[in-house]
């Protein structure tokens, strides 16, 4: 009979509070990320990048750079595998450009040498001829027609015909009948809204130490949110069998999405299979601007109807995102999640994936849903002000629930959407009194989560500890969560369990930290793991005391007779168990392979206070309350952690972030200078409010909660800015001259 | 390029190095000492991921030469615990979970403790404005803030 | 035979139905008879597809069961950040 720990009450030790494994070395300075590795003879490279936003490369000419003191190897494309297909030749091509420079920025060629200033000197000194050629760089400019073509042939079967060549693919979706539900409406407002392009700002550039030799082994170590797709991608890009490539993920310094792809990992490796020695690379922080993964900028309209009474009879949403130069926008999930939260007869989405002249984009947490909420859910709120209706009342009378179906197309199961729109609305912070040039804003916004491939081995020692292997990089704090379960399940104290991010020779593959997924897969993997390992821990007490197997059970950290019948027999504690274990049959160990199916998706819903300064048009953000459904908040304050991480994002996102392209095509503000994240002295405290409604599809209903609580943040602070000045804003960042020219013109109007 | 000879002091002891003059600070910290517990996040003095006291003053090791480190002394977050103790603030960072990823960790922990070094009762915004120039990305620095306000208040009892 | 529901920008590729009805117990037997019943579906499905069960959504395992009165959806694959 395989073991259940399945329940949602009653928790030991998940649900409580302990300090993370990791604590100690990371306020103490011994954590080593990315650039903290260093390897005997290890050379430093540095990248050659295009200033052009789009150029053919003529020619490359190295010999000034091969000739200087210390330069050991320069590689170009020549140096990378041939006839890949798919994503493998798109992850290639934007790893080290081919015959064409997409964007400025685009890696051409590399370097490595015996210093980082002798690489740096030597980079520059690798000449290239380039031919310019016509550039753009907006999503809506690159649809129109004579937009310069940024890839012929890129386009997938989804593009209906007609469209310009820079849309590579096309989502449509929805139910019913959009006309019939507006000529139902009381009031109809359609909108047009615009969000930049920001970056996941992670403080850790992208770093890493590779060896490969001519037999075609290797060695990496960098900082990556899934390294066995690493291990898979560089393998493919270097012509190497993926086995032979052993890669280790260091400590990771912030990723949400961007470090879901490779960017400098095949560069190492082919420096130094050239060279014939390991080699550091490190993205210098306008490279990371540059080069690696932002997120796509949008153009969207959105049409919604409604009663009266806040009924919503029809949405409708066009979304156009642009991804830079290679197919991948997340225009589908934008158009999946925009209308998610509620619960409507008719409804229409379409979404459009757009070439421009930037850098790929990479996933940035909840990819594509956050600046659906913002038009969505500003609509909304424009709809309950003109009609004099309660936004959260209004919310709730159409939000989705268990069998409503989903604007996507299925039925909900168990969702906590009401269940955040009430505690919201029961919050003091939603009737606390707003002083005199504030505005309350709020949203509701939803992401689905995720699963994936995932394999976890837990290890028995003699003294009853236990270390538990996973292969999913600990991005906030899951070394903690895992411990917590495997406590749960084994019965010791979490102090007693060692979690480790296994290498990929040491575990089976893991799908990449990303989707959430981290605490529901890994998690569900751990406790299957942990389960398998009591089964045995029971059999050796069965067998030492000559009883059937089925006759004992697990409780506390013990072997237990399941009753009189059984025998009387003393609890076996685990350290008596594992003491013995070499004698009784050998090591106790448990695994867990699968691709667990039942993520569970997550709603939130965010209030959000903003005072407006008339006179300079900068805004504060003077109070903030997230409330979230979790499923099952195995550490709670990893929990409110990721809530507030995601609203400070998003803060950033609505009021200052944003890529700026100047008519050359290139990136203007490549710095922390000049692209502004929140700072300590930008926010208040931020309010968390976690909501439990179990994910049947988790032992402990644990949901994903890292992605979610970046999407209702741009709704909700522009619907609270709106409110302050008393002008709807449409286009993203909210910065200080965009909120002057809105006064203007409404003064104006 | 010749390399020049600079002795310095770090964490208290006497340290000796060769570096090139265009070197920076931090640069010869992690590259040339293995001190990597200062990170470099920008390297152009807007992350303070790479945060360090020079003489008592808290600085960007980015935007400092290893050369002007002659006859200074420097401390780094490896040096702010004693021996196995870790100082009030590591504890309430690691308690209060105020670190996610734990990158700008460093850097934060060496301009807080050189906060309350010169100012043990900080209000909020003393506290706020004091670590607007470390960035984190993780935490939105709701628990960084209360960790530091805690500390202080526990140092100030036991004092 | 169960009932696959497409969503809209497929259609037209199934001569404007917005569900298409195939032979199936698993998610893998049911993508295996779209391509076969539906040829038109193939590009789509080989870009990848996440198939949603009775509001489950399967990314990835082709032995998930399926039920002749299941709600199965198609719906563009997913990943995340
Ligand atoms: S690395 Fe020195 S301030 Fe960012
Ligand atoms: S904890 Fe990650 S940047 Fe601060």
């Amino acid at each position: 009979m395989a073991l259940d720990s399945s329940k949602t009450t009653g928790f030991k030790y998940v649900g409580t509070r302990p300090d993370r494994p990791d604590g100690f070395d990371k306020v103490t300075g011994r954590a080593k990320f990315g650039a903290d590795a260093t390897a005997p003879g290890m050379l430093f490279a540095a990248i050659k990048r295009s200033p052009h936003a789009h150029a053919r490369i003529l020619r490359i000419d190295t010999t000034k750079a091969l000739a200087m003191e210390g330069v050991k190897a320069v590689v170009t494309r020549a140096d990378f595998a041939t006839g890949l297909t798919g994503e493998n030749w798109n992850i290639l091509e934007n790893v080290m450009a081919g015959d064409t420079a997409l964007y400025d920025g685009h890696a051409v060629a590399a370097v490595a040498a015996t210093s980082a200033l002798s690489a740096r000197d030597a980079m520059k000194a690798i000449e290239v001829e380039y031919e310019i050629l016509p550039h753009v760089t907006d999503v809506d400019k690159a649809m129109e027609p004579g937009a310069p073509v940024i890839r012929t042939g890129a386009a997938d079967a989804s593009v209906p015909e007609g469209l310009h060549p820079n849309v590579v693919r096309y989502h449509k979706s929805g139910h019913g009948d959009v006309e019939a539900g507006f000529a139902e409406a009381d009031l109809v407002i359609e909108d047009h809204f615009v969000t930049e392009a920001t970056h996941q700002g992670y403080i850790e550039p992208h770093a890493c130490l590779g060896t490969l030799g001519a037999d075609g082994k290797g060695e990496l170590w960098c900082c990556t949110q899934g390294h066995w797709n690493v291990q898979k991608v560089c393998a493919a890009l270097l012509g190497l069998e993926t086995s032979q490539l052993r890669v280790t993920a260091s400590e990771i310094g912030g990723g949400f999405g961007g470090k879901t792809t490779v960017f400098i990992e095949p560069v190492a490796l082919a420096l130094s299979r050239k060279a014939n020695r390991p080699v550091k690379l490190v993205m210098t922080r306008a490279e990371v601007f540059k080069a690696s993964g932002p997120t796509s900028s949008t153009s969207m309209d959105v049409r919604i109807g409604m009663k009266t009474d806040g009924t919503i009879t029809a949405a409708e949403g066009v979304f156009r995102l642009q991804g830079g130069a290679f197919p991948g926008a997340p225009m589908e999930f934008t158009a999946m999640c925009a209308f998610a939260p509620y619960d409507l007869k008719h409804v229409r989405q379409v979404g459009y994936d757009v070439l421009t002249n930037r850098p790929k984009q990479a996933a940035y947490r909840a990819p594509g849903s956050p600046m659906a909420a913002f038009a969505v859910e500003s609509v909304i709120d424009e709809l309950c002000k003109k009609l004099d209706l309660d936004p959260i009342d209004t919310r709730l009378k159409n939000a989705s629930h268990e069998g409503t179906r989903a604007s996507f197309g299925p039925k909900w199961p168990r969702i906590g959407l009401v269940e955040t729109l009430e505690a919201a609305k029961a919050h003091p912070h939603y009737t606390a009194p707003l002083a005199p040039g504030q505005g309350r804003g709020i949203s509701c916004g939803f992401w689905f989560n995720h699963g994936g491939e995932t394999s976890v081995s837990l290890a028995m020692s003699e003294d009853g500890s236990a270390q538990i292997m996973v292969g999913t990089p600990d991005i906030g704090g899951s070394r903690a969560s895992m411990a917590l379960m495997a406590a749960e399940v084994l019965g010791i104290p979490y102090e007693n369990i060692r979690c480790t991010i296994a290498d990929t020779a040491s575990l089976g593959y893991n799908e990449i930290s990303h989707g959430s997924r981290v605490t529901y897969a890994s998690g569900l993997a751990t406790i299957k793991a942990a389960e398998a390992a009591v089964e045995e821990l029971c059999a050796r007490a069965a067998a030492k005391w000559g009883i059937p197997e089925d006759a004992v059970y697990w409780e506390d950290g013990c072997a237990k007779p399941s009753g009189p019948n059984a025998g009387d027999f003393e609890p076996l504690p685990i350290a008596e168990i594992t003491a013995t274990m070499g004698a009784t049959g050998g090591p106790i160990n448990g695994h867990f392979e699968a691709t667990p199916e039942g993520a569970g998706v997550s709603f939130a819903t965010h209030i959000v206070d903003a005072e407006v300064d008339r006179e300079t048009g900068s805004t504060k953000v003077v109070r903030y309350t997230v409330v979230q459904d979790a499923g099952k908040a195995v550490h709670p304050t990893y929990v409110e952690g990721q809530f507030q991480g995601g609203a400070a994002q998003g803060i950033g996102w609505a009021l200052n972030e944003e890529y700026i392209y100047g008519e050359d095509g290139r990136l203007q503000n490549a710095g922390f200078l000049d692209y502004r994240i929140p700072v300590a002295s930008d926010l208040p405290m931020i309010d968390t409010v976690i909501v439990e409604v179990p994910n049947p599809g988790h032992p402990f209903g644990v949901r994903g909660v890292g992605e979610t609580s970046i999407c209702p943040p741009l709704a909700a602070i522009a619907n609270a800015v709106s409110a302050a000045a008393g002008v709807r804003m449409r286009q993203l960042p909210m910065r200080p001259s965009r909120i002057l020219e809105a006064l203007d013109s409404a003064a104006d109007g | 390029m010749s390399k020049l000879h600079v002795t310095t002091k770090v964490n208290g002891d006497t340290v000796e190095f060769l570096c090139d003059p265009r070197e920076t600070l931090l640069d010869v910290l992690r590259d040339r000492l293995g001190l990597t517990g200062a990170k470099e996040g920008c390297g152009t003095g807007d992350c303070g991921a790479c945060s360090v006291t020079v003489d008592g003053r808290l600085v960007c090791s980015c935007l400092m030469l290893g050369a002007e480190a002659e006859g200074k002394e420097i401390a780094t977050v490896e040096g702010i615990a004693e021996g196995g103790a870790l100082h009030p603030l590591q504890k309430k960072f690691i308690e209060y979970a105020a670190l996610q990823c734990g990158i700008c960790t460093p850097g934060i922990l060496v301009a807080a403790k050189n906060l309350l070094e010169k100012t043990p009762d900080p209000t909020e915004e003393q506290v706020r404005y004091w670590l607007a120039g470390n960035l984190c990305r993780c935490t939105g620095y709701d628990k960084i803030i209360r960790a530091v306000m805690d500390t202080a208040a526990e140092m100030r009892e036991a004092s | 035979m169960v009932d696959v529901a497409l969503w809209s920008g497929l259609r037209p590729l199934v001569g404007g139905r917005d569900s298409v009805t195939v032979e199936g117990g698993t998610v893998g037997e049911i993508l295996t008879a779209l391509r076969r019943d539906h040829p038109a579906l193939g590009p789509t499905l080989d870009a990848g597809v996440s198939v949603v069960v009775d509001g489950r959504v399967i990314a990835a395992s082709l032995t998930e069961p399926v039920h002749p009165d299941s709600e199965v959806v198609l719906m563009m694959r997913l990943k995340g950040g």
